[in-house]
């Protein structure tokens, strides 16, 4: 084995992983965001936004991200008043359509992973709090939001590991992220197998990383779906 | 001198398609008072005890809660309330104890008690604290105050429930049914938080199947039949002679 090889190519690949640090964070920043505004139209009552969050829905989960990828990157300047928008000089760079176009695609996988931890939500807890005088944002923030997300989690987690893979994809509209200096290397080398090799180590170290974060959220938010031994310091559980 | 009426619900009728439930249904609390509603299954009992704090929303009548009238007005053709934030502000005003218990599930026992003096009446937190640890204490779960609901028995929370709606102070408390999704060994416990409550002069509407509470510890019992008020009047008189024929029949399948 080439040590000093696979050494020089780590590094190499390593220097590229703060930009595939910021297409994952952004975009799942910005998705996470959007999920929001969508599943808000989805479950708010509003037929016509209803309608409207199914097809978005639908549209960014039932075509490939690759394609979604193309469209936003070759097919928005098509547009002239895109072309002539102030938001021009940000969309002709390929990080922002990378970014754009991976947050669109997570938001409808998103909105659907919310809706579902929506849906666990006991009606009688969102009457207990409204019977005390909530209401509103208020009732969201505190009682309905909190247990969705903790029912959300296990899949946002799922989503979100996608997500660090589906940033390899950034590659094919020229942002340099780890497969895209990856692939550089190999042009520039032909050592396919220790390259993409490296590569692969670097993806499944970070996503080991995120799911260790992810469990520990999970476990730290959710001790009432545990055995009640645990939650007294000191063990045994007091009994009456 | 009378005491301060806490509660004057006049002339509620509510309807679910075609059938109607509640067909006018009045009754006034005073300080003090507690009241246990009597009725078979499907009299319309919950009904009247949600329309009073609007988890249903009566079609007509008027409801005053401690003197302040509740606005209703006409909207497509629906009763509604005019304010939200009205609606808000009685809620709170009016402690609410389910069946089901209903406490919130993400939440330990003592951040069930603080959430709504805490979130709602936007109250310090550390006076919150003090308060609801008082609380449970009373209920007597003062230990379990660190645990979740689902590591607690029916009992237990349905106890740490009555503290959550006791920590906002209501000035009425409404009790559906809430010793008939227990187990018989622990409905004992409840209804002794219960009666602790009623003699420290709480004002307490309790819907309610048994029978011992109704004529031990309440002053006024009223029976409820196809969503009408059959009978009304003190437990010595309704359980003594003066019961309708439908009350002595209803009783008669209790066995007492
Ligand atoms: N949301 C609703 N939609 C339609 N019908 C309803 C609704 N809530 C209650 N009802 C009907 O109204 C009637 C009265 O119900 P309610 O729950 O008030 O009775 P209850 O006296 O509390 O009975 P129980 O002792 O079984 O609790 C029942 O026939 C019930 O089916
Ligand atoms: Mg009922």
């Amino acid at each position: 084995m080439d040590f000093p090889f696979l050494f020089q190519t780590m590094k190499t690949l390593l220097a590229a992983l703060p930009m595939t640090l910021a297409l994952f964070s952004l975009s799942v920043l910005f998705g996470g965001l959007l999920a929001l505004l969508i599943v808000w139209m989805r479950v708010g009552g509003n037929p016509v936004l209803s309608r409207f969050a199914r097809g978005y829905i639908f549209i960014f989960r039932g075509s490939p991200l690759l394609i979604q990828m193309f469209l936003v990157f070759y097919g928005l300047g098509q547009f002239g008043f895109i072309r002539h928008s102030f938001v021009w000089p940000a969309l002709r760079e390929p990080f922002v359509c990378a970014v754009l176009s991976l947050a669109l695609c997570t938001a409808g996988y998103t909105a659907e992973i919310f809706r579902f931890g929506l849906r666990a939500v006991q009606p009688r807890e969102i009457e207990a709090a409204r019977a005390i005088g909530m209401s509103g944002f208020l009732l969201v923030r505190r009682i309905i939001a909190p247990i969705a997300f903790r029912h959300a989690l296990p899949a946002y987690s799922t989503e979100i590991v996608m997500m660090v893979k589906s940033t390899a994809l950034a590659s094919l509209v020229t942002v340099w992220e780890v497969t895209g200096v990856a692939q550089r290397l190999i042009a520039q080398t032909y050592r396919t197998m220790e390259v993409f090799l490296c590569a692969a180590i670097i993806y499944l170290v970070l996503n080991f990383l995120i799911l260790q974060a992810m469990a520990l959220i999970e476990h730290r938010l959710s001790p009432h779906r545990r055995a009640a031994v645990s939650l007294v310091p000191g063990g045994l559980p007091v009994s009456r | 001198m009378a005491a301060a009426t806490r509660l004057s619900v006049r002339n509620i009728h509510k309807s679910f398609g075609a059938h109607e439930v509640l067909r006018g249904i009045s009754l006034d609390a005073h300080d003090g008072d507690v009241i246990s509603l009597l009725g078979a299954s499907g009299s319309g009992k919950s009904t009247f005890l949600r329309c009073i704090n609007l988890l249903e929303t009566a079609d007509q009548g008027e409801i005053v809660v401690d003197g302040e009238r509740i606005e209703m007005t006409v909207r497509n053709g629906r009763n509604m309330p005019v304010s939200r934030k009205q609606i808000d502000r009685i809620r709170a005003e009016l402690g609410m104890v389910f069946q089901s218990f209903n406490l919130w599930s993400h939440m330990t026992i003592l951040d069930n008690a603080i959430e709504g003096p805490v979130h709602v009446l936007k109250r310090p937190r550390a006076e919150c604290i003090a308060e609801a640890e008082a609380l449970l204490e009373k209920v007597g779960i003062a230990e379990k105050r660190h645990a979740y609901p689902a590591h607690l028995s029916g009992g237990q929370q349905q106890r740490a429930a009555i503290a959550r709606a006791l920590a906002m102070k209501p000035k009425v408390m409404l009790f559906d049914e809430p010793t008939s999704a227990l187990d018989p060994e622990l409905v004992g416990e409840v209804l002794r938080v219960m009666r602790s409550l009623a003699e420290e002069g709480m004002t307490m509407l309790v819907v309610t199947h048994e029978m011992s509470f109704a004529r031990n510890v309440s002053n006024r019992v009223i029976f409820m039949r196809s969503g009408e008020i059959d009978s009304d009047g003190a437990p010595e008189e309704l359980f003594g002679k003066g019961g309708s024929p439908a009350f002595r029949q209803f009783i008669g399948t209790f066995g007492s």
